[in-house]
């Protein structure tokens, strides 16, 4: 366990859609790269070599920096077996640990109930976008799901100030717990008071928030202010989730990919920034990941669905540099005849963060032991 | 007509249907319930939707079939029919992620209009012939010598018996009966579009040794295994029991009905002997519950699903009558309360009743209502606002509370929310609703008076 000053927190990113990892991390030295990727492949002379193989995308600059600066982990060949390549399939098995069976209860749920088993604090997991997903439901465990954190609340439709007040208050009124009624209506009672609770301690987090620390205007960036913003604002969030869409590039990769990896790596680096004014960086870590990752041979225009992906552990304990393998690319090992084959189970990473950083243990979890990974070994 | 018929027809409305006009309302109570119920269930005595319409509007995308779904259910004048399709899609749960292949999915819920209140028989033998749920369950990929029980097994614990009715060999005799019934691959989606599978049974991959299933032994075949199953007094149990959790009150999660017995045992009992003695004719089965006691005593006694919160509300404030565009943020809604259609999570289906709620959901159920009802030119607020006008007035703070719950339900709410909008409307006097002075400001009242009662913990339920 880490020395800090605060409980650890964790936040996590996921990328929607199935990140290309091989055009994120690239095998700029492996002529197969060049010979199966025509189209969306990027030339030797532009990409940001890290080492004598593997090269940065180059329009995930904000993110090899922090690479450099030691604060990244790149998980390199992350998945399970017989991996899914449908993306909802896919998804649900990294929300619920369920490769085989298919599973009701979020991982990221069982870490809220882990934390908080009382259910005391209605934000200790947040989540940042439209609807809850399926990592954070669990029957019982309360999640709060945050679409836009300024207008955040109950009947936000009614605009003028005094009249939502008093709709609140009335609100109040009418979901206070009564003596007599059903089991469902006290669970109603209970769940629309904790709304109201979450909301009002939500609501103070714009307020004391400065920074002076710009992000950028995109979705991504968004919700990693959202995310520092309810940090410094000490509600006791420890875990946050959030997502970023658009990554299904069957088609237009070239375009498409670059400017989404521009977003996130630019808001992952406002993001770090603006906790570091804050004094806070070293009290999180983010685990960034992706449902899978995409074909090794493009399709003349974009990359279909593929296994093996790869994922990021970033933050101040994080003792950067390569972990488990990078997949083969001799075509002889490759998944499927055509997809990277995976190095890591994604529950080892996930088990690797709830143990090492957040003191939990991983087995109940993610539903089993799993080999970790040891990025925050100087710890 | 008397307030009780009116909140009985009500209730009917919302079960069998998706909640009704003001004046939908007057026509129905003035039929009578037991007409309402043949016209509800006889289908063929109203007219279906216009389809084309519907196409024309909103196309064949995933969307916009959801969108057109969704329009029927609260436009089709066979409310009983899109309900039903609903029905057999919670326990025929298929799930859009796994196939992606919209045309496929929205056949499946076609199929289910289709066949949905025909017999049990007739729609456990589409179901295997479907090529959406073919293709769920792998059963394309159970053949003679190597069979894939993934179908077989569901077919009994979660379409027809439940666990508890049947042996592991039961499911792989049954899986072995079903070998060969595949589909005919459609053509690629790209570049034609999406084209529809059909049903084939391939003799080769058939297994035609002998099977024994639930104590029949024979050359079994897969329609065999469905002659066997309808005939259970289990399967009678089981459908009794998920038409009970449906339509009439929420019984706890599938999984666990095998240990907790149902807490009404004499209407599933009544509801099980409809369905022997009809050979599973589902319309036999639902005129015996839609005019049963226990039906007309189960009054708000279940938590409405995304799907019947939004349709409800649509019709509440009566807009999309006719097809307009906008329509796909009805289904967009219903996804962030929790239920996609056309998506349930698993096999298992929806979790329902109180598993419809936690914090996200219950603020994405709330601020929708609340969204929906804030303008007071919406047809079914103007109604309601003309209903209040024609009452006379000045309405005391307890008439106006009344009044509303009447209009918007009529709900039956208890002491505590009453008593919490009684206070609101007292803060702001009587309403004097017939002052055309005042009509802005005593719409907002109206307005905001139905918002604070459809966030109410009642209105959750129907």
């Amino acid at each position: 366990m880490a020395v800090s000053k605060k409980d650890p927190v964790l936040v996590v990113v996921e990328l929607k859609g199935g990140n290309d990892f091989m055009n994120t991390i690239i095998p700029y030295t492996a002529g197969i790269y060049y010979d199966s990727r025509p189209v969306v492949g990027l030339k030797a002379e532009e990409v940001l070599p890290l080492n004598d193989t593997l090269a940065w995308n180059p329009n995930a600059e904000p993110l090899k920096d922090m690479y450099d600066q030691g604060d990244v982990a790149i998980v390199q060949g992350i998945g399970y077996p017989d991996s899914s390549r449908s993306h909802f399939r896919a998804m649900d098995v990294w929300h619920t640990c369920e490769p085989i069976e298919i599973g009701n209860e979020g991982w990221v749920g069982r870490v809220i109930r882990e934390l908080d088993p009382k259910g005391e604090n209605v934000l200790t997991g947040v989540s940042f976008g439209k609807g809850l997903p399926r990592a954070l439901a669990l029957s019982g465990v309360p999640a709060t799901s945050v679409d836009n954190l300024d207008t955040y609340g109950l009947m936000t439709d009614i605009e003028a100030d005094p009249q939502r007040l008093q709709a609140l208050e009335i609100f109040k009124e009418m979901y206070s717990p009564t003596i007599g009624t059903s089991f469902v209506m006290d669970y109603l009672s209970q769940t629309g008071l904790d709304v109201i609770k979450g909301s009002d301690e939500l609501k103070k987090a714009p307020a004391m928030y400065t920074s002076e620390v710009e992000y950028e205007s995109n979705p991504i960036a968004k919700s990693l202010r959202d995310v520092a913003r309810v940090h410094l604002a000490d509600l006791g969030t420890r875990v946050f989730y959030t997502q970023h869409g658009g990554y299904d590039h069957h088609a237009n990769e070239v375009p498409a990919h670059p400017k989404l990896l521009r977003e996130l790596t630019g808001a992952i680096r406002d993001f770090f920034k603006d906790l570091r004014d804050h004094n806070a960086s070293d009290e999180v870590v983010m685990l960034v990941f992706s449902e899978f990752g995409r074909r090794i041979r493009d399709n003349a225009s974009g990359t279909d669905h593929g296994t093996g992906g790869g994922a990021f552990i970033i933050g101040d304990h994080v003792q950067g540099g390569l972990y488990a393998e990078y997949p083969s690319l001799d075509p002889a090992r490759w998944a499927n005849g055509e997809d990277l084959e995976h190095t890591i189970d994604f529950r080892g990473v996930y088990g690797t963060v709830l143990e090492q950083w957040m003191g939990l243990d991983p087995v109940p979890i993610v539903d089993g032991a799993f080999e970790q990974i040891a990025p925050f070994g100087s710890r | 007509m008397s307030k009780s018929d009116v909140a009985l027809i009500a209730h009917l409305m919302r079960r069998a249907g998706f909640g009704a006009t003001l004046t939908e309302l007057d026509e129905y109570v003035k039929k009578g319930y037991e007409n309402v119920v043949e016209d509800l269930v006889d289908i063929e005595r109203c007219p279906p939707i216009d389809e084309d319409l519907l196409d024309r509007y909103f196309g064949g995308s995933e969307g916009g079939y959801r969108a057109t779904w969704m329009y029927r259910m609260i436009n089709s004048p066979r409310p009983l029919e899109e309900k039903m399709a609903l029905f057999w899609h919670h326990v025929f749960a298929t799930g859009i992620g796994k196939n992606q292949h919209i045309l496929a999915s929205a056949l499946q819920i076609d199929m289910f209009r289709r066949v949905g209140l025909s017999n049990m028989r007739e729609i456990l033998l589409e179901l295997s012939k479907d090529p959406a749920m073919i293709f769920w369950l792998d059963n394309n990929e159970n053949r003679k010598g190597e069979p894939n029980e993934n179908y077989g097994r569901e077919l009994l614990e979660l379409f027809s018996m439940g666990v508890g009715n049947y042996s592991e060999d039961d499911i792989k005799d049954c899986s072995r009966a079903f070998t060969g019934w595949t589909f005919a691959q459609p053509p690629p989606l790209y570049p034609q579009g999406y084209y529809p599978a059909h049903f084939v049974f391939i003799e080769e991959e058939h297994d035609d040794g002998e099977k024994t299933f639930l104590g029949q032994t024979g050359n079994l075949n897969g329609d065999d295994i469905i002659d066997i199953i309808v005939q259970q007094p289990a399967c009678a149990g089981f459908i009794s029991r998920h038409l009970y959790n449906f339509f009439v009150a929420d019984e706890p999660q599938v999984p666990s009905w095998n240990v907790t017995p149902p807490q009404d045992p004499d209407a599933i009992e009544t509801l099980s002997n409809a369905f022997l003695e009809s050979d599973g004719n589902m319309r036999h089965v639902l005129k015996t519950l839609l005019n049963s006691d226990f039906f007309k005593a189960a009054r708000f006694k279940k938590v409405k699903s995304p799907t019947e919160l939004v349709t409800g509300i649509v019709k509440l404030v009566g807009t999309y009558q006719k097809p307009e565009p906008g329509m796909a943020k009805y289904p967009g809604a219903t996804a962030l309360m929790g239920q996609e259609l056309l998506n349930p999570p698993t096999v298992e289906g929806w979790h329902t009743g109180k598993e419809w709620i936690d914090g996200g959901t219950l603020t994405e159920r709330i601020n929708f209502s609340v969204g929906e009802l804030s303008d007071p030119s919406k047809p079914g607020i103007e109604q309601i606002i003309s209903r209040l006008k024609a009452d006379g007035s000045p309405l005391s703070p307890n008439e106006f509370v009344d009044k509303c719950l009447e209009l918007a339900g009529p709900l039956e709410v208890g002491e505590t929310t009453r008593e919490s909008l009684v206070q609101f409307a007292a803060s702001q006097g009587d309403l004097n609703i017939e002052s055309d002075d005042a009509a802005e400001e005593n719409n907002a009242r109206v307005v905001r008076m139905l918002q604070l009662i459809v966030a109410s913990r009642e209105y959750q339920f129907a």
